[in-house]
């Protein structure tokens, strides 16, 4: 049987228009044989949540460079969850600092999260691992 | 070909001969743009080149060494650091400090909910208030945020797009109050909409009723604001979002192209308006391929002006631009390093011209720049105006044979994207078909690849990396700005003659239905403490939204 191509929802919640790493990071996902689905810009959780429902996604990852992450992820993981959708994988990247990473994923709010500078390599290989 | 240069191109193919010989450092020789460079440049490749025509003098056409005369001989350019966070108190006194500190010019960030056209309280805006610039809802947060900065005495650029009327409206009405009139101010608003589509993104309404209120604007700006430049026409964003140094050259020249058709068609004259048009340029690593493109850049402006365009005016011929260093070559490890970086790479605006500078903190990868690295970023400018010597000469790289060969490639490269756009039907046309978007993701994701294999080395990130503390404090922003801003807004709405609110707005419903110009009747609204998200949400309700293609 043919192996399920892993599915990744790329999002691009807030108000700012900084695409430049959800583009690269979505054709990176791509070129590794994933299926790939951008949300576009200025995306709300809502918006976000129903789209990874709606194309059974394994994974959503999100860039965020607005300075609002502590607020997104958060509300994004609660909205999974409260539709049934805690399986999917939430994960992200952007200008995000430490503090706020250690943050975030000990409270199971993001999986993952990667700063500026990070290989897509890597990241291509963290979500292989997390999927299987 | 002379029989000098003749003798030259032999002597320089024996050259060539011992040089093919010796080895080679591995690495590709390329720019940061991923375009090849050659070992060696000499007169051979600039067998055409001819002064008077390809260069002239500092402030004498086309430009290519300077728009002005004296340049920084009479002058340095202006040191003008972006900057906004939190509310209007938080920044005026930032803004304070930075001027106390030998500043010259105010430069505003915005928050994203007032560069998108929400208020404070909109369920769009919740988390995002005064996390990436400063929250402005009305006229009373622009009071604020300039109390105690006489308006008549210092040059304000504002960073808005989509709402730049609004902004303009509550700047004009801010100096009202202090007693200062219109005609006096002088400062800049961004007011870029074509590469909000193509780069940036943050648009409000579909490109038609966009263009029209840039035309109203330029309209009551000739005749109200006069000294004030009414484009600030960016280049900055096409190149953060990972095009190259010739598209950002390219597509920036293009839209300014747009603008002074879309302003003719509109029934001004060139010359009119022309002249309060300015640019905002990148300023990246590669250190010749940046000094090229500006100078190419005022080459081009002048020669189309000139020729196609008609214009008269000397003033419309000339391509004055603000540079703000790359925040794209700055890295979140070992971030000391972008002091370093931003040193270069201001450098080079100054050796390209410019006519005024920010340059980028070395935290701003990671957050907004703390008091003390927003202080090493403007002495990093003292230091190159004062120190290094670089401003004693005006355009000391003219005549370099590998600076004068760039140039003419920029200009060459850029006549072709021209010709393509024109092919497509225009800016707009171009927009639609998504040619700007694709070509910038292209290049955004080569550059990527290219860092990934390890044919560009970045140091500290694919090279020279090492496990490490972060060894600097950053800025935070407490969430409670948000609430007291909130707060803040709603007391307004109790406190204000909503009456008088309500047929300003009314007023400004019916302009946007017809064709007289907006921008009175935003003032009006604006002076009766409408607040910017109403305003734009009457505009909204005339002109809908603009909806993207997503594409990657």
């Amino acid at each position: 049987m043919e192996e399920r191509k892993i599915r990744v929802l790329v999002a691009k919640p807030g108000l700012d228009g900084h695409d430049r790493g959800a583009k690269v990071i979505a054709r990176a996902f791509r070129d590794a044989g994933m299926e790939v689905i951008y949300t576009g810009l200025h995306q709300t959780p809502e918006q976000i949540v129903e789209a990874a429902i709606q194309e059974d996604v394994d994974v959503v990852g999100m860039s965020v460079l607005s300075g609002a992450h502590m607020t997104i992820f958060p509300r994004v993981k609660e909205l999974l969850d409260e539709n049934g959708a805690d399986n999917i994988i939430l994960m992200g990247g952007g200008t995000i600092p430490d503090d706020d990473i250690t943050e975030l994923t000990e409270k199971g709010y993001a999986k993952a999260l990667f700063t500026p500078g990070t290989s897509t390599d890597d990241i291509v290989a963290w979500i292989r691992g997390a999927v299987q | 070909m002379t029989d000098k240069l003749k003798a030259i191109e032999e002597k320089q193919k024996a050259w060539q001969e011992k040089f093919r010989q010796l080895k080679e450092r591995g690495g590709k020789f390329m720019t940061v743009s991923s375009d090849p460079v050659k070992e060696l440049y000499s007169p051979v490749d600039l067998e055409n080149f001819n002064y008077d025509r390809d260069l002239g003098f500092p402030g004498e056409y086309p430009y290519t060494r300077g728009v002005q005369t004296n340049m920084y001989r009479g002058r340095f350019w202006t040191m003008r650091q972006f900057a906004g966070f939190a509310t209007a108190k938080e920044s005026n006194e930032r803004y304070k400090f930075l001027l106390a500190r030998g500043q010259t010019g105010l430069s505003i960030a915005f928050d994203m909910p007032t560069i998108m056209g929400y208020d404070s309280d909109h369920p769009r805006a919740f988390g995002e208030v005064g996390r990436v610039g400063v929250a402005i809802d009305s006229l009373q947060d622009m009071e604020t945020l300039f109390s105690g900065i006489p308006l008549d005495k210092v040059s304000t650029s504002m960073t808005t797009n989509a709402p730049a009327s609004i902004l303009l409206a509550m700047y004009v009405a801010t100096a009202e109050k202090q007693g200062v009139s219109s005609e006096k101010l002088n400062g800049t608003i961004q007011n870029d909409i074509l590469k909000e589509y193509i780069a940036q993104k943050s648009w409000i309404f579909p490109p038609e009723p966009s263009m029209r209120i840039i035309t109203d604007i330029l309209k009551f700006a000739k005749d109200h604001v006069p000294k004030w430049n009414t484009i600030s026409i960016s280049g900055y964003h096409i190149r953060e979002a990972g095009s190259t140094a010739l598209q950002e050259l390219a597509f920036t020249l293009a839209d300014g192209f747009a603008y002074v058709e879309a302003g003719t068609k509109a029934g001004l004259n060139v010359d009119d308006f022309a002249p309060r048009l300015s640019f905002f340029f990148n300023s990246h690593m590669d250190f010749f391929e940046e000094i090229a493109k500006y100078r190419a850049a005022r080459r081009i402006w002048a020669r189309r002006m000139k020729e196609k365009y008609g214009a008269k005016s000397e003033k419309s011929l000339l391509l004055r631009f603000h540079t703000q260093t790359a925040g794209c070559s700055l890295t979140a490890q070992q971030p000391e390093n972008n002091i370093v970086r931003t040193a270069y790479e201001g450098l080079a605006a100054v050796l390209g011209g410019t006519q005024s500078l920010h340059t980028n903190s070395m935290d701003e990868v990671l957050a907004l720049p703390t008091e003390k690295s927003a202080q090493i970023a403007l002495r990093t400018q003292q230091i190159i105006a004062h120190e290094t010597g670089v401003a004693n000469t005006i355009d000391p790289l003219a005549g370099s044979y590998f600076v004068e060969a760039l140039t003419n490639r920029m200009e060459q490269g850029a006549e072709e994207y021209f010709a393509k756009i024109e092919e497509l039907g225009g800016v707009l046309a171009a927009i639609d078909k998504n040619f700007f978007q694709k070509e910038i993701a292209d290049a955004a994701y080569r550059y990527q690849k290219e860092i990934e294999a390890k044919e560009r080395i970045i140091v500290g990130v694919n090279e020279f990396t090492q496990e490490e503390e972060l060894g600097i404090d950053l800025l935070k922003i407490d969430p409670e700005v948000e609430r007291a801003q909130v707060q803040r807004l709603k007391q307004l709405r109790q406190s204000r003659d909503n009456i008088r609110v309500q047929n300003t707005l009314e007023e400004l419903r019916k302009a946007a239905q017809g064709t007289d110009n907006l921008i009175p009747k935003i003032l009006d609204s604006v002076r009766a403490y409408a607040t910017e998200g109403e305003i734009i949400q009457v505009l909204r309700e005339v002109f809908g939204e603009y909806k993207e293609k997503a594409v990657f």
